[in-house]
């Protein structure tokens, strides 16, 4: 099998993905068939190629630091599921 | 004829005449929607009151004399596109009740052209399909066959072309989204050129890869809306600042001296279906008996672009996606209770199966040990693949392909098997790969009633050339004129 299913429970993890035994078992069985296939990559020999990750070639974007209207705060806060006092709220981070 | 059955073009005309206002097409939309979606499904979201109170501002500009090609027209969008105060949902769970507090930037464009926002249609969630199967929300059926897929992920727009519920719509395309939806419902599609439409305000699936575009009834309202939606964004950086032509004006010259590459890999594809096979060559016949010159060109690369793009897209989308954890937007797992648990509950039972296998596919592409054996070697064969466009491009000035192997598929065919599923994606992925435009207009129908579409990929920013090899082959068919019994 080309992925096993600690690597897949470690890859959930680093993800924060939480799988069950079933899960596990069956995204190992279909990712490995997939990476499997993925394998025909290593016939190409790209030696010297530079790898690209833009298709269009992009510049760096400038502009002055200018202090602009944003989006409110009690917009910013309207879809947040928990909030108080014009912040998030977010379970206890410290255990 | 039904005012829900018009063309952009053709609404246009009247509204302009004032034959017709914007609130008696919109209320024509808005109970074709009520007749028909029930057996589609195309829309999640069917913004009536605010559709009628654009119609109403839209017919006001128009009696002052302020009409703009899309002033009071009908349109649908697919749902990530952001719309102030209109839930944008991505088709996932994660986003069921997702407002957004502002438009994205082609959702503007639109507005400012007076356009009516009829709704918010289904999609492959996170645009992770090619069968609007993987919607978190709801079922996509084809309208010529409501036992296939529509095609995905823009299956909603395309399903809702096709079936008369809007008179246009935008879609997404990161790897054939727009366009293979286009085909299996015969409608027509555009991916624009990367960087010719800002994605601010699209939601990310993969960022170097992902274009709006339009979808419609006909190759002129495809152009109007390019012409609507294009053109460089401040508030997005990869937008390309270059002059935008009126695209309409590429939909009179005749083909003479225009030179058709035909890539000779792509007839030996596995599983191309001969239907398909037979109407693209019929398409390329008719396109060669209108003046132009039909080439052989080759793109050595094609066996290779199902396996790079499917370890691109899924990196970048692992990492697009990190951002989905419960706390600024979206749903939240209340069942645990401190934070590391609460993101991995929340992601778990937001996400569906097709999006968490690409994030773990991605995830583990990109990890320590991993990521040059795939995402650094994806990366270089990308490069490869680009290049064997350039060369073509030197030879030709549009290449024609087919969209999918297959016509539509029955729904359930493939949902278990994703490999399967992702091969069925080989003639649209290369253009995404190489930030090329290409497009799907109907070019038949196989022998079981299925509409089946022809690709045409352009050079970067020849999107002008594509409209008008396209337009000519519409007017020398009639494919785009025949409707599904719904």
């Amino acid at each position: 099998m080309k992925i096993t299913k600690d690597e897949v429970m470690h890859v959930a993890n680093l993800a924060r993905l939480d799988m069950d035994e079933a899960s596990i078992d069956k995204f190992a069985d279909q990712i490995g068939t997939i990476l499997e296939y993925v394998d025909v990559l290593n016939r190409v020999d790209t030696q010297g190629v530079t790898p690209t990750s833009h298709a269009i070639s992009l510049t760096n974007v400038f502009r002055e630091d200018q202090e602009k209207k944003t989006l409110e705060r009690d917009k910013a806060l309207a879809n947040a599921p928990q909030k108080e006092d014009g912040n998030f709220v977010v379970p206890k981070v410290i255990t | 004829m039904q005012l829900y059955e018009l063309t952009i073009q053709q609404a246009h005309a009247l509204l302009k005449g004032k034959e017709i206002s914007a609130q008696e097409l919109t209320r024509a939309v808005l109970d074709r929607i009520d007749a028909v979606d029930d057996k589609v499904g195309a829309y999640i979201t069917v913004a009536r009151e605010t559709a009628m109170g654009q119609a109403e501002l839209a017919d006001q500009a128009i009696s002052q004399g302020n009409i703009f090609p899309l002033t009071g027209i009908p349109l649908a969008l697919k749902d990530l596109m952001c719309t102030q105060d209109l839930r944008t949902t991505c088709g996932s769970k994660i986003l069921e009740n997702f407002v957004p507090p502002y438009d994205a930037t082609v959702v503007k464009k639109l507005k400012k052209e007076g356009a009516v926002i009829v709704g918010k249609v289904n999609m492959d969630e996170f645009a992770m399909g090619s069968s609007t199967e993987n919607s978190g929300l709801q079922p996509t059926y084809n309208p010529w066959d409501l036992t296939r897929i529509p095609g995905g992920s823009s299956g909603g727009s395309a399903a809702a072309i096709a079936a008369d519920m809007c008179i246009g719509a935008l879609g997404s395309d990161t790897g054939g989204s727009i366009r293979q939806p286009a085909s299996h419902c015969g409608v027509v599609g555009m991916k624009p050129t990367y960087g010719r439409v800002s994605r601010f305000g699209l939601v990310a699936f993969a960022s170097s890869l992902d274009q709006i575009g339009p979808l419609a009834k006909d190759v002129t309202d495809c152009a109007v809306l390019m012409n609507a939606i294009c053109g460089y964004d401040s508030q997005d950086s990869t937008s390309v600042p270059r002059d935008v032509p009126d695209y309409t004006t590429f939909l009179k010259d005749s083909l003479n001296g225009v030179v058709v590459g035909i890539p000779k890999e792509y007839s030996d594809v596995a599983g191309l279906n001969p239907d398909v096979s037979k109407k693209v060559q019929q398409a390329a016949n008719t396109i060669e008996g209108m003046g132009a010159e039909c080439v052989e060109v080759s793109l050595p690369h094609t066996e290779y672009v199902v396996a790079a793009y499917y370890v691109i897209a899924p990196c970048e989308a692992s990492s697009n996606l990190a951002r989905y954890d419960g706390v600024k937007y979206g749903f939240r797992a209340e069942d645990r209770h401190n934070l590391i648990e609460m993101y991995q509950s929340t992601r778990s039972k937001g996400f569906g199966p097709e999006v968490q296998r690409r994030i773990i596919l991605g995830t583990y592409s990109l990890s320590a040990g991993y990521y040059d054996a795939y995402y650094g070697k994806a990366s270089q064969v990308r490069t490869l693949i680009i290049e064997d466009f350039k060369k073509a491009f030197e030879a030709c000035d549009v290449i024609l392909a087919p969209v999918a192997p297959t016509p539509a598929f029955e729904i359930g065919a493939k949902v278990d098997d994703p490999l399967t599923m992702y091969l069925s994606d080989i003639f649209t992925l290369s253009a995404n790969l190489a930030g090329i435009p290409g497009m799907s207009v109907p070019c038949g129908f196989s022998s079981e009633g299925l509409p089946i579409g022809l690709q045409i990929m352009g050079n970067h920013f020849d999107e002008g050339m594509l409209l008008k090899v396209a337009y000519n082959f519409e007017q020398a068919t009639d494919f785009h004129t025949l409707k599904p019994t719904l």
